[in-house]
């Protein structure tokens, strides 16, 4: 049997703290892309307690995705969100998700992403970054936008940093290695990235805006 | 001189000028101008000059 709402609310309370996790417990955040960086930010946040997680994909899930994405064999063929979902709710059963199982682009952009108070870039595509990151500064200045930029390779973990770029506009990754080199990507180094990313939206929920 | 990412540059030109010069693709870019987003269909039509302040996000593919 599963734990009841409050029990899990009050175990998650006791690790972060009252504070922190009233203001979790209250924030929705959007991503977009749920590949090797959104599953794995997702599934940070859903263990940390924010309260509603919105998953944008369009594509399924494929054999090529398990180096890294946080997808099961069984799962291979179905969309991404409706697998992902499925794994949220195992996760935190109590956190509100809502999926949408669309390409995003300038013109879904901002319907889509007008509702929450974070936004996750975590596209693999980099001229989709670019769409997502100018749509989202141009039509949704009142947002904070975390993006992802540079993950691919073996090269040392510790060259992926947080940098704030604008005042709601972070950015992770190492800013350099392209997945369109060949270098291939590893699980380890996309998951650093995505923890930097989940981190930073975690930081911002909890009022700490500087990296 | 213009400053780029926090680099003096000597320039003067276009927003899309100055992408070439850099080598940077425009459809893999966010441009900034003096804190200021810079809509994509205005790099043509947008002049920068002395004393200007960038700040240019480029994108590499992975994820």
């Amino acid at each position: 049997m599963i734990p009841s709402k409050e029990e899990m609310y009050n175990a998650l309370a006791e690790r972060h703290g009252v504070d922190f996790q009233k203001k979790v417990s209250s924030a929705s955040v959007t991503v977009c892309g749920i590949g090797g960086l959104g599953s794995n930010i997702s599934i940070s946040l859903a263990r940390a307690g924010v309260g509603k997680i919105h998953i944008i994909d369009f594509d399924r899930v494929d054999i090529s995705n398990l180096n890294r994405q946080q997808y099961f064999p069984e799962q291979l063929g179905m969309y991404k969100t409706d697998a992902l979902r499925e794994t949220l709710s195992r996760i935190a059963p109590y956190c509100e998700i809502t999926a949408d199982c669309v390409k995003l682009d300038e013109n879904n952009i901002p319907e889509l992403l007008k509702d929450c108070d974070i936004i996750c870039e975590a596209f693999d595509n980099a001229e989709a970054k670019a769409v997502l990151v100018n749509c989202v500064l141009e039509k949704l200045p009142e947002k904070y936008l975390v993006s992802g930029s540079g993950m691919a390779g073996i090269d040392s973990a510790n060259t992926i940093k947080t940098r704030r770029v604008m005042k709601k506009f972070y950015i992770c990754g190492d800013g350099e290695s392209d997945v369109a080199d060949g270098t291939g990507l590893y699980s380890s180094r996309v998951m650093v990235c995505a923890g930097h990313q989940a981190h930073t939206i975690l930081r911002i929920i909890s009022g700490k805006y500087d990296v | 001189m213009i400053t780029v990412n926090g680099e003096k540059l000597d320039f003067s030109g276009t927003v899309t000028e100055l992408l070439v010069v850099l080598g940077y693709g425009e459809k893999r870019v966010a441009v900034e101008l003096n804190e200021n987003i810079l809509p994509k269909a205005e790099y043509e039509n947008t002049s920068v000059s002395d004393g200007d302040k960038l700040e240019i996000v480029r994108f590499v593919g992975g994820g």
